[in-house]
């Protein structure tokens, strides 16, 4: 019974991390209907500049077991890797899909796994290819619960994921770009001619969507004790099948599709084999678009002839 | 009768003079430069067959490297099971061994279409990316399933009892008579009827099906044969290599597969045939650079779709660009 | 706009087309092929590796090894008068590739011997060409015991699995007395899998409980399902036959679920990244290895000093292999006499008593060293010599 809740509690807290890069997906897929193959990559370069920021702020790997720095300390970081991610994220959008943007489907599809490739290629030159310890921006405390361990990590988690997809929750519902993204993902042609600046739009989706993914790579470098410049390629996969999951183009999807994604990988990999773990996600990702292609959240729209 | 006498004779003569080309080959080549011209001819039967999905057909896939995997390991097994049962029947000679290799490799080809008919029915009702993103989890899901299958080596690969590996029964002569066969099927298939059906659902799905053309069937036949011819270029790999080992077909293998069809052109035989040749020659000749190899591989992937995203040749082949040299006539009424 | 953005963009390319040409030139590793002129003032060596990919650590970290062996051996004057060229060629950890690379190098290079593969699988491959071709090749770390197999040219300088998994199953079984041990596999690593196998095998032969079996999957960052699986059963030690780039984050995820109980494991711990990234978790864990740093020969301490001035960081087990395969053969062609794929290839097998940083080298009948094995204790974000074990 421990064991089953430790599982659950490991899920989540996974699942929360593919949540936050799931949005990511999901917010492109939804106006471009491009599924950005390069965003697992920007996630990877967000962990990055999180550990060289960090660095930069004298948080190393080290003192950190026995030394507590400033909680502001932390969101440096986190904003910073935040504000690099997005502007990664503009950049892409801006020298690899704009091009492309109006070509037939497939193109900027290829594109989008040619940048994914470049980054992972880029990132082992410029990070090396070892795996690099993750800087200890919060010391850690285990709490203990009838067995079942939390740590604060975990609890952190939980709280920046949550606050972060509250808040892209309010900006896609209450501010005029939100709103303007909504209106894009419904129908682009019409929004354009409604007299939005789709450009502008489709930039800042990539921006909001990196720095959510940015986030995302420090949670994960906090929760997994390595980063490599390869930790993008997985891990993108999973949250594009979470964001596909829950329906794509969904905010709430994307959220519950992660967790639920977090938890079957975390459950497979303990009960039946870790050798399946990856499989799993396939698995779902085969068995939601034969049956439920719209997915768990996601609104039906018939193709029009 | 007339024809099929001409026919047989185009026949032998294609076999003697690849025969010929084969021994001029090993002749004039080292080794290193044999084995690229090999691989060269692998990529191509790779190219061309998954040209028939991705650019006939107009169906995506980028998990081609798993029908490549069924059929590298379906052969070599299959190989390893039949060749004491060829030497008892056929003795231990040249004619044993091309009759043993040639079935396991039709083994492979009939394992691969048969997966690709599994993964096939019920995904291909996904249109565009979807479908590719399907197709991409059932490629990695097979590469898992032979990583932990340990009857067949599991991480290390599978090679028969012998540590030498399988033998080396793919030469020149065997990879360019199956590059040939499948061409020639290929094209015809692609020029007849049933292309034109094919090609029809590319251009408009739902307009094809109005015309009632059965779009399913089709669809599902085309991504049959092309993950065979997949299974058929595993096999020669897998006989070319000695040994199949699954971390060879991950998904970068399925990229160089989209790479050789894009820069040719996706849609065209021809070009399906350039790109799976410049794949093997450009990627052995920036083996010097190392660490840079893939940067600018990739780099290359990305340039050339922002800037001729429709490859060198489009959807042309190779003999219509001639053809419009002579004649000026538009290229694609003439289809 | 649009033509504006094609200038920069291919400018991008031309760009990087110019500095990796730059970087070409720089390193002298490059190849392109060697003319008679060379030959007769060089030897030329080439080593195979994956320089890219998901192993692409193991690979470089090898190709360092290897380098600095041959840098020294330049510095002494070389071998029989001549100076000592590596060409390293990437093989993206793909087999085709390998093979590839191996026919490059004997067929473009003309190299005279060959060293690699780290993954046991492309040793094979490459292995089987260099047999063909009648060109021997020192395999520095693949431990899978098919590799030498495949012929009487094909060598190692690294223990092979049924040796390296006895040891550690005698020291947990004989040494630590432990009866109960979860194993904990990446199987995605020949390597791994193998020692995993040979181990069990030996443990359970010692009439030990293999109580767990857990796996992950080679550049996995997520462990807590596996540990927080073996927590419930009892283990009194984990056998981890993985890398060190894993280790250290099971190491940690252990400690953090609570679980204290030692890690066991093998060469592949080797590296100063597994105390960097397990740091106060890995400590009171074992691992067999070639040498203990702290009770090392005056030459093994002189190469981890040569090396941490050279990179800026101590060797990994991977970058010490390197340098014995080299030093193996830099060895073997002075014994040999002369620059000739056989005589070196018999030289090497006479191989007997080389003083290598990692020990004593014989070479067997079998093509696989005699070496013995010690076991470490880690204390202290240190490596400490614990036992010696003859199984």
């Amino acid at each position: 019974m421990t064991q089953l809740l430790q599982q659950i509690i490991n899920g989540l807290s996974l699942g929360s991390i593919y949540a936050l890069i799931a949005l990511g997906y999901t917010m492109v897929y939804g106006i471009l209907k491009l599924i950005n193959f390069a965003h697992g990559e920007v996630f990877m370069v967000g962990a990055y500049t999180g550990y060289y920021s960090a660095g930069a702020l004298g948080i190393s790997a080290y003192e950190a077991q026995h030394r507590d720095f400033p909680v502001y300390l932390g969101l440096i970081v986190l904003v910073t890797a935040m504000a690099t991610a997005a502007l990664l994220g503009v950049l892409i959008e801006l020298l690899a899909y704009r091009p492309v943007r109006n070509a037939p489907r497939l193109t900027p599809l290829i594109t989008a796994i040619g940048v994914s490739l470049f980054l992972q290629n880029a990132g082992m030159l410029l990070f090396s290819p070892n795996p690099q310890r993750y800087p200890a921006i919060l010391s850690e405390v285990r709490f203990e619960f009838f067995g079942v361990i939390v740590t604060n990590i975990k609890l952190t988690i939980f709280v920046v994921a949550l606050c972060l997809m509250l808040g892209l929750h309010l900006f896609v519902q209450k501010t005029w770009t939100g709103r303007a993204m909504r209106a894009l993902s419904f129908n682009i042609d019409a929004a354009k001619l409604m007299g939005i600046d789709t450009d502008n739009v489709i930039r800042s989706t990539f921006a909001v969507g990196s720095a959510l993914a940015a986030a995302g790579g420090i949670l994960f470098g906090l929760d997994q004790i390595t980063i490599n410049p390869l930790m993008g390629v997985l891990t993108g996969l999973k949250a594009f099948v979470a964001a596909v999951l829950g329906g794509i183009g969904s905010i709430p999807g994307a959220v519950v599709g992660g967790l639920l994604i977090g938890l079957a990988e975390q459950l497979t990999a303990g009960y039946l084999s870790a050798e399946y773990r990856d499989a799993i996600t396939f698995v779902i990702l085969i068995l939601i678009l034969l049956l439920k292609p719209e997915g768990l959240l996601g609104v039906v729209r018939v193709e029009k002839v | 009768m007339k024809r099929t006498l001409l026919r047989a004779a185009i026949f032998v003569a294609v076999l003697l003079v690849i025969y010929g080309l084969g021994v001029a080959c090993e002749a004039g080549f080292t080794e290193y430069v044999q084995r690229i011209v090999l691989l060269a001819g692998i990529n191509v039967i790779l190219a061309v067959g998954l040209n028939l999905i991705n650019g006939t057909t107009g169906q995506f896939s980028i998990g081609h490297a798993g029908f490549m995997a069924v059929g590298a390991y379906g052969a070599a097994y299959v190989g390893v099971q039949l060749a004491p049962v060829a030497h008892r029947a056929l003795g231990t000679g040249a004619v044993s061994n091309a009759f043993s290799f040639n079935l396991a490799l039709l083994a492979g080809a009939l394992f691969a279409g048969l997966s690709g008919l599994i993964v096939g029915l019920p995904s291909l009702r996904l249109r565009g990316d979807y479908l590719a993103v399907v197709t991409l989890g059932f490629g990695e899901i097979i590469r898992i399933l032979f990583n932990n299958a340990t009857f067949l080596g599991a991480a290390t690969g599978y090679f028969g009892d012998d540590p030498s590996g399988l033998p080396a029964y793919t030469t020149f002569f065997w990879v360019y008579a199956w590059v040939a066969l499948i061409v020639v099927l290929i094209h015809n298939l692609t020029f007849s009827q049933t292309g034109r059906s094919l090609t029809a659902i590319r251009e408009d799905e739902i307009a094809a099906e109005a015309m009632a053309t059965p779009t399913t069937r089709l669809k599902v036949t085309a991504f049959a044969i092309s993950a065979a011819t997949a299974g058929i270029a595993g096999g020669l790999f897998a006989h070319m290599q000695a040994g199949v080992r699954p971390e060879d077909f991950r998904f970068e293998k399925s990229i160089d597969m989209i790479v050789m069809i894009i820069v040719g052109g996706l849609g065209s035989i021809s070009g399906a045939i350039l790109g799976g040749i410049f794949v093997a020659v450009s990627l052995e000749l920036m083996r010097d650079l190392q660490q840079y190899r893939l940067v600018l591989y990739a780099l290359l992937l990305i340039v050339i779709m922002i800037v001729r995203p429709q490859g060198l040749l489009g959807r042309r082949e190779l003999y219509q660009l001639f053809r419009k040299r002579k004649a000026g006539s538009g290229l694609e009424s003439s289809r | 706009m649009r033509s504006l953005r094609r200038t920069f963009i291919s400018g991008i390319c031309l760009a990087a087309f110019g500095a990796v040409g730059c970087k070409k030139s720089a390193t002298s590793t490059s190849a392109g092929g060697s003319t008679a002129a060379d030959r007769a003032t060089e030897i030329i060596i080439g080593h195979y590796a994956s320089m890219t990919g998901s192993t692409a650590h193991f690979g470089q970290d090898t190709d360092r090894g290897i380098r600095l062996a041959l840098v020294e051996a330049n510095a002494k004057g070389g071998v029989l008068g001549k100076k000592l060229r590596l060409v390293t060629l990437d093989d993206r950890g793909d087999s085709a590739e390998a093979a590839n690379a191996v026919n490059r190098l004997i067929d473009v290079e003309k190299v005279s011997a060959v060293l690699g593969e780290v993954a046991s699988s492309l040793s094979l491959a490459g292995g089987r060409v260099a047999q063909r071709r009648k060109i021997p090749m020192i395999s520095p770390t693949s431990t899978n015991p098919k590799v030498t197999e495949v012929g009487d040219y094909v060598f190692r300088v690294c223990f092979i699995d049924p040796f390296q998994g006895k040891v550690m199953a005698t020291f947990a079984h004989d040494y630590l007395k432990l009866t109960k041990i979860a194993i904990l596999r990446d199987v995605k690593n020949d390597y791994s899998i193998g020692l995993a196998d040979a181990f069990k095998a030996s443990f359970l032969q010692m009439s030990g409980n293999v109580v767990a079996e857990q796996a992950y999957s080679q550049n996995d960052t997520d462990f807590s399902a596996q540990v927080t699986a073996i927590r419930g059963t009892g283990a009194q030690a984990i056998f981890v036959p993985g890398y060190y780039s894993e280790v250290g984050s099971i190491a940690r995820t252990a400690a953090r679920l609570g679980l204290k109980i030692p890690l066991l494991g093998g060469d592949g711990w080797d590296s100063p990244d597994l105390f960097t990234i397990g740091g106060d978790a890995i400590n009171g864990s074992y691992f067999s290895d070639h040498f203990a740093p702290d009770v090392a020969t005056d030459k093994a301490k002189r190469f981890v000093a040569s090396f941490t001035t050279e990179y800026g960081q101590a060797p990994t087990g991977l970058g010490a292999l390197g340098y014995e395969a080299a030093e193996v053969l830099v060895d073997a062609i002075a014994r040999a006499g002369k620059v000739e794929p056989t005589a070196i290839r018999d030289a090497i097998a006479h191989t007997k008593d080389f003083e290598g940083v990692t020990g004593k080298i014989t070479m067997d009948a079998h093509r696989n060293p005699l070496k013995s094995a010690v076991v470490l204790k880690i204390e202290g974000g240190k490596a400490k010599f614990e036992t010696s074990i003859a199984p």
